[in-house]
């Protein structure tokens, strides 16, 4: 059975449309990356996938059911985008109330033993720090033992070292046959952990591959010059972004265009050539313009 | 009742006793009710000083239940908590029947001072089996108003929630007869307040304590409004997908 499946799924909010037909098939022990600016639709499918939302069309299922039904979301973990833990309960509290849902969940300590948190079960999460919540936050998704689990931007705020711990927390789930779906900006953290990349821009799916093809995919370069003249027609510019008479090129193979732009003997000053956001490389593929 | 349902009520039940003031808050009120109107204008009369204790726990039943779910869930929906807790594997019954059994303790308290006002400031009289009866009574009463306060607090936002909270309650506790004396109310709200909500759940208090008699059609009304004020909490619960975007 695919854990995870969504079909022609559409989502709208108003007049905005979060998710636009799409499908995706999450099949069992993989661990997807969904990769894509704020506002891609990360959070909206993730919802859909949770239970927490309604598509406006589509199907999605979970263990092959409606996910607003509860039976099949038996064996879902979660980790949402935003922590917020009632701050007045303690995390072996907090911890222990969502095991009470699951009919076989870790144990209490187990949990907390896995995630670094032992030294904090009697402490109240409303004194926790920022990265101590978030940890608290994604090993709540494994207290009730899950076969799937979501986690959407779980390392958002955390340093260095607590966000490689928490890897290896995922990495071990993933390990013994789970399947996690994981959001993220950071291309960093999907190579790290992904085997397979899904770029979401504008509701669609964009690309849907392993993590080298995506990376080269996105792989784009912001070639900034400025230059008084009007640029001949250069092979493989996939964007271009006036700012007065500052140019900035989006191109795939920047050492190629800053040949060619000698060689047609372009009057330029001030060449930069910068790796571009995520965010800038994924507007480029979908050939939508760039904000400045 | 479920053991989830017994965590839902216990945790709920912890996250209030740690902030102690809220405890306090929810006793004032009906307090300073009774000391400021049963005690000075009915405290000597038996009879009088009985039914108009029941009426004012059955308005404080009414308010504290309307308020503390309609704004307090409400406000829930609006932290990030509420929509996790959703993506566990249960649906609204343990959560609902956890919310109104931590509800009826948080009430319980809420009524002691009531209670102890009527015995030592005023002339009201029960007997044991009355006020076994009247405890019973009070939570049959606590459930439709939990549910209206949870239908409520699911399909509103927090600040719409407190408008229809207050619009709401005035009018039931006048039209249910909770502001005078059985029997005395103007005709209208005398022929009305059977089958409001409000009306019957304070016959059931008044039939508890005293010689008031039980009429079968109101209790039939009141066990319709339970049904509906559920179905209501229900559907709101299942259209709730947390903050609103647009």
């Amino acid at each position: 059975m695919i854990p995870a499946r969504a079909i022609n799924v559409s989502r709208r909010y108003g007049d905005v449309l979060a998710l636009d037909n799409l499908n995706l098939d999450v099949p069992a022990g993989q661990l997807v990356g969904l990769l894509g600016p704020n506002g891609a639709g990360k959070s909206t499918l993730v919802n859909l996938f949770t239970g927490v939302r309604q598509p406006s069309s589509g199907t999605v299922e979970l263990f092959g059911g409606d996910p607003r039904d509860p039976v099949h979301r038996r064996g879902l973990g979660v980790t949402p985008q935003e922590t917020g833990l009632p701050p007045s309960l303690r995390v072996g509290e907090v911890v222990d109330f969502v095991r009470a849902h699951y009919p076989d969940p870790l144990g209490r300590d187990e949990i907390l033993g896995r995630f670094g948190l032992t030294d904090l079960v009697k402490r109240q999460t409303g004194g926790l720090s920022g990265g101590q919540k978030r940890r608290v936050a994604v090993a709540l998704a494994f207290a009730g033992r899950p076969r799937i689990v979501f986690l959407d931007e779980p390392t958002t705020g955390l340093d260095v070292e607590a966000r490689r711990a928490l890897w290896d927390g995922v990495r071990a789930f993933h390990g013994d046959g789970g399947t996690v779906v994981l959001t993220s900006h950071y291309l960093e953290e999907i190579e790290a952990l992904a085997e397979r990349v899904v770029v979401i821009g504008g509701g669609r799916v964009l690309a849907d591959d392993t993590v080298d093809a995506v990376r080269g995919l996105v792989a784009i370069r912001r070639v900034s010059l400025t230059s008084r003249v009007p640029l001949p027609d250069l092979p493989g510019v996939a964007g271009t972004e006036r700012d007065g008479d500052r140019l900035h090129l989006m191109t795939a193979d920047a050492d190629r265009l800053v040949r060619d732009l000698v060689s047609h003997d372009v009057p330029f000053a001030d060449l930069e050539v910068r790796p571009t956001s995520l965010e800038e490389a994924f507007l480029t593929i979908t050939h939508e313009p760039v904000a400045a | 009742m479920s053991s989830l349902a017994l965590t839902h009520a216990r945790f709920q039940l912890i996250e209030t006793i740690r902030i102690p003031i809220s405890l306090i808050g929810s006793a004032f009120f009906p307090a300073a009710s009774m000391l400021f109107f049963v005690v000075p204008f009915t405290g000597d009369d038996p009879v009088a000083a009985t039914y108009a204790t029941a009426s004012m726990v059955t308005f404080a039943v009414m308010t504290t239940n309307l308020f503390q779910y309609g704004i307090g869930v409400a406000e829930d929906r609006a932290q990030p908590w509420d929509p996790f807790t959703r993506t566990l594997p249960a649906g609204p019954g343990p959560r609902f029947a956890g919310r109104i059994l931590a509800g009826l303790v948080l009430m319980t308290i809420s009524l002691i001072p009531v209670v102890i006002i009527a015995w030592l400031f005023t002339a009201a009289t029960i007997t044991a089996s009355a006020f076994l009866a009247a405890i019973g009574a009070t939570a049959v009463a606590a459930i439709p108003f939990t549910l209206m306060g949870l239908g409520i607090g699911y399909s509103l936002p927090s600040k719409a929630a407190i408008v229809v909270a207050q619009v709401l309650f005035f009018p039931l506790a006048f039209g249910g007869g909770l502001m005078t004396a059985p029997g005395s109310a103007p005709g209208f709200v005398e022929n009305l307040a059977p089958y409001l909500p409000t009306g019957g759940t304070v016959r059931l208090m008044w039939a508890a304590v005293g010689d008031f008699p039980l009429d079968v059609s109101s209790l039939a009304a009141l066990a319709g409004w339970t049904i509906a004020l559920g179905a209501f909490a229900v559907w709101a619960y299942r259209r709730d997908e947390g903050r609103r975007f647009s």
